[in-house]
């Protein structure tokens, strides 16, 4: 599947990356090296590879060079709501963000729970030219919590994992014969944790400031009781689950847990619940609305600890774009999400490794090796053969976020003004540079 | 106290952003305004040639006639927009909804909006001044203005009283209007309702939480008993009314029992054996009626500073000096 991205982006001519620091936690390496790209393959990396005839050689001193950035959790919102994203649009943002890889969600309208749509993705994503983009399909048809999807149809035509994100699955009976079925043909279930009867119509983190503002809350239980369940469910059948987005301190401690007692199961932190609370939403800033919301100090903590210990072992945007004017409304009105592909790699290093919590190395397992090996994509290696699609960026680098510049097609953003370190320069999907930060201000 | 034209700033949202000054000048303020409406011609040219707005998403009977009243005995010009039959029903934003206003050149926008935040989110967008009368379960300023009026003119002063909401605090704007307003102007306040109904973390606002009626009763000077919204049963918070009004209505048994003078106030409409039983509602210790009348002089007196008027001239700006 790796090689179809070849029809719209060729393979480039073979690359030497120079100078830099090569990290590549597949193989334990962090240190100088040079690495080797020659038709869409990595050929090899090694201290000093000389100057082979033909090789175009890319100075890349004082940068981190590392396997692709991946993100797990994206809604590009084709078909149906194109205004807020489309397939090409949310590539070429990824590929800005330093991503060479995502995954779509297929919560689009209509939803992606046939196989005819989840082909659909996939061209539209090899047309973009940008970033890989990888359809999930969803669980169930119409995402309507009754019947299974034709999942094995779907992987055929190309999908990754099967979820029903921005919803749950809404009974632990078709969750367990997701799992089960799934699990048949070897990919995961990644899972929106949401108890709807809990959650009961909440805008944001049930609280203090929920209490102060009037707006409904959605208690930490709401989260809590769904992973719960799809743990239980998982170590019932003895399949792969993936759980979204986690918010919660108990999230996190029971997917420790049962990770320790050898459930198969893989997690999410997102950059907005590792660098914001709830104190966000304070003035009813609907950039702050996002679903599951934004928790307290502690929940904070405890998503930076399960990243640090690597319980959630993926960081993912879960990038949710919307239009401008639908999230100017009053706060119960404006729909959740925000934006997060061209702000995640600047937030981890910002918040997760200038403050010490994770080293880089650790930092690009979360965000490459070990998204790879969740979803069983390519990539996530720079090891001889695998993809060439490497990230290059600069970890020093100091940014201010200016929506006006993202190339999402969105602006739902609520690090609008907030200094950062850390960006991509060089993003290079297929051994082709689709994005060149270099002298480019942010 | 500040002389400056922006005494209150450009809009009142809510009581919280309030300092204790401001809200002792409105409802000092209030007081030369309450006799306008005690004469046979109800009219002052305070607001001369203002052209205001009430703007009501939602339902409202009493808060809107209250303000009109208000608006009109100050002389200005006034148009009521009511969500039912508006191009609010077809589908036009908040946001839209305002600036069309605003392109006609108007001075102030009165709004009662069933979202949280509704109000803040329109003082930020247009110049007019903006007065929240409601907004979903936020504040109610100018009604937990009027409570606390009342309280005052009854008994003197509220520093000091202890003020217990009763009911549904978790839907309520008006309690949380009560309790910056009194706990800014040094009063005790507490909340009573059954635990379905009590907003999560509320003491941390600095109130007392009770869930027995009884001990709430037993401290309190003043009960301000809320409406209980009937749809509450429907959606499972409560399992009926009947219930409710056994284990936490305000009635005439429960006050006795406390033997002393305990001042009930409620923001209306009442359901009457419900939340509180007509033997207090009616009785001498309700000052309901009066917080009506107290309504009309607090929002003259919002009304007034907003437009740039300054506490200490009311009593002349009425005379139209």
């Amino acid at each position: 599947m790796a090689s179809d991205v070849s029809l719209y982006t060729p393979p480039g001519a073979p690359l030497l990356l120079r100078g830099g620091r090569v990290i590549d936690p597949s193989a334990g390496r962090d240190g100088p090296g040079e690495v080797l790209l020659r038709d869409g393959r990595i050929v090899e990396v090694g201290a000093s590879l000389g100057s082979p005839d033909g090789v175009t050689v890319l100075d890349v001193t004082g940068l981190v060079v590392c396997p692709g950035l991946i993100d797990l959790h994206v809604h590009l919102r084709e078909p149906g709501q194109e205004h807020k994203e489309t397939i090409a649009s949310g590539a070429r943002a990824a590929a800005a963000g330093g991503f060479t890889a995502i995954c779509a969600m297929p919560n689009t309208d209509p939803p992606v729970d046939d196989p005819a749509a989840v082909g659909y993705v996939r061209a539209a994503g090899l047309r973009a030219a940008a970033a890989r983009v990888y359809p999930c399909g969803a669980v169930s048809v119409g995402q309507a919590g009754e019947r299974l999807t034709e999942i094995g149809e779907m992987i055929d035509a190309g999908a990754v994992a099967i979820t029903d994100d921005g919803r749950p699955v809404l009974t632990a009976g078709l969750m367990r014969l997701a799992l089960e079925y799934a699990h048949t043909f070897g990919i995961p279930v990644a899972s929106h944790c949401e108890d709807l009867t809990l959650s009961r119509g909440g805008v944001m983190n049930e609280g203090v400031v929920s209490t102060r503002l009037g707006l409904t809350g959605i208690p930490n239980a709401a989260e809590d009781v769904c992973i719960a369940r799809d743990l239980l469910l998982a170590e019932l059948t003895g399949a792969r689950l993936h759980i979204q987005h986690v918010s919660t301190r108990a999230g996190v401690a029971m997917i420790r847990a049962a990770r320790e007692r050898g459930v198969d199961v893989t997690a999410e932190a997102t950059p907005h619940h590792f660098t914001l609370t709830d104190d966000a939403v304070e003035a009813y800033r609907t950039d702050a609305k996002v679903n599951p919301p934004l928790r307290t100090t502690a929940d904070r903590a405890a998503v930076i600890a399960g990243v640090a210990d690597g319980t959630l072992d993926v960081i993912a945007t879960d990038h949710a774009p919307h239009h401008y004017d639908e999230k100017e409304r009053a706060f119960d009105d404006a729909p959740f999400g925000l934006v997060g592909l061209e702000t995640a790699l600047g937030l981890a290093i910002s918040e997760l490794v200038d403050s010490g919590v994770i080293d880089l190395s650790t930092l690009v397992h979360r965000m490459s090796t070990a998204p790879a090996r969740a979803f069983n994509l390519p990539g996530g290696s720079l090891a001889a053969d695998a993809p060439a699609d490497v990230t290059v960026f600069d970890p020093g680098a100091r940014w201010t976020v200016d929506p006006a510049k993202f190339r999402s097609k969105s602006r739902n953003t609520p690090f609008t003004g907030r200094e950062l370190r850390g960006r991509a320069i060089y993003t290079i999907v297929n051994g082709r540079i689709v994005h060149d930060g270099a002298g480019v201000t942010p | 106290m500040s002389s400056s034209p922006m005494f209150l700033g450009k809009d009142l949202v809510g009581l919280e952003n309030l300092s204790a000054d401001q809200i002792r000048a409105i409802l000092d303020t209030a007081e030369p305004f309450k006799e306008i409406s005690e004469r046979a011609i109800k009219k002052v040219p305070v607001l001369r040639g203002k052209t205001i707005v009430n703007l009501f998403f939602e339902a409202s009977t009493r808060t809107r006639i209250s303000f009109e009243f208000a608006e009109k005995r100050l002389s200005a010009d006034t148009v009521n927009i009511a969500s039912t039959g508006s191009s609010v029903q077809k589908g036009e934003t908040l946001v839209d909804t305002a600036r069309n206003l605003e392109a006609m050149r108007i001075d102030m926008v009165v709004i009662r909006h069933g979202s949280s935040g509704s109000a803040q989110f329109l003082a930020d967008r247009i110049p007019s001044n903006v007065i929240n009368a409601g907004d979903g379960r936020h504040e109610h300023p100018t009604q937990g203005l009027l409570d606390i009026l009342t309280i005052r003119d009854h008994r003197g002063s509220v520093e000091g009283l202890k003020v217990c909401v009763v009911g549904d605090v978790l839907h309520s704007r008006v309690a949380r209007s009560n309790i910056w307003g009194l706990t800014k102007l040094g009063a005790e306040v507490g909340v009573c309702a059954p635990r379905t109904l009590l907003p999560r973390d509320i003491g941390e606002m600095g109130v007392q939480t009770f869930t027995r009626v009884e001990e709430a009763i037993e401290w309190a000077d003043v009960l301000n008993v809320l409406r209980l919204q009937l749809e509450r049963m429907q959606s499972g918070f409560i399992p009926s009314l009947r219930e409710y009004n056994r284990f936490f209505g305000v009635t005439r048994e429960r006050l006795d029992r406390a033997g002393r003078d305990i001042l009930i106030l409620h923001p209306g409409p009442m359901n009457r054996g419900v939340e509180i039983d007509s033997d207090v509602a009616d009785g001498p210790q309700s000052v309901i009626l009066h917080q009506v009348t107290n309504g009309v002089a607090v929002r003259m007196a919002v009304l007034y500073l907003l437009a740039g008027g300054v506490p200490e001239r009311a009593e002349a700006a009425k005379h139209g000096e």
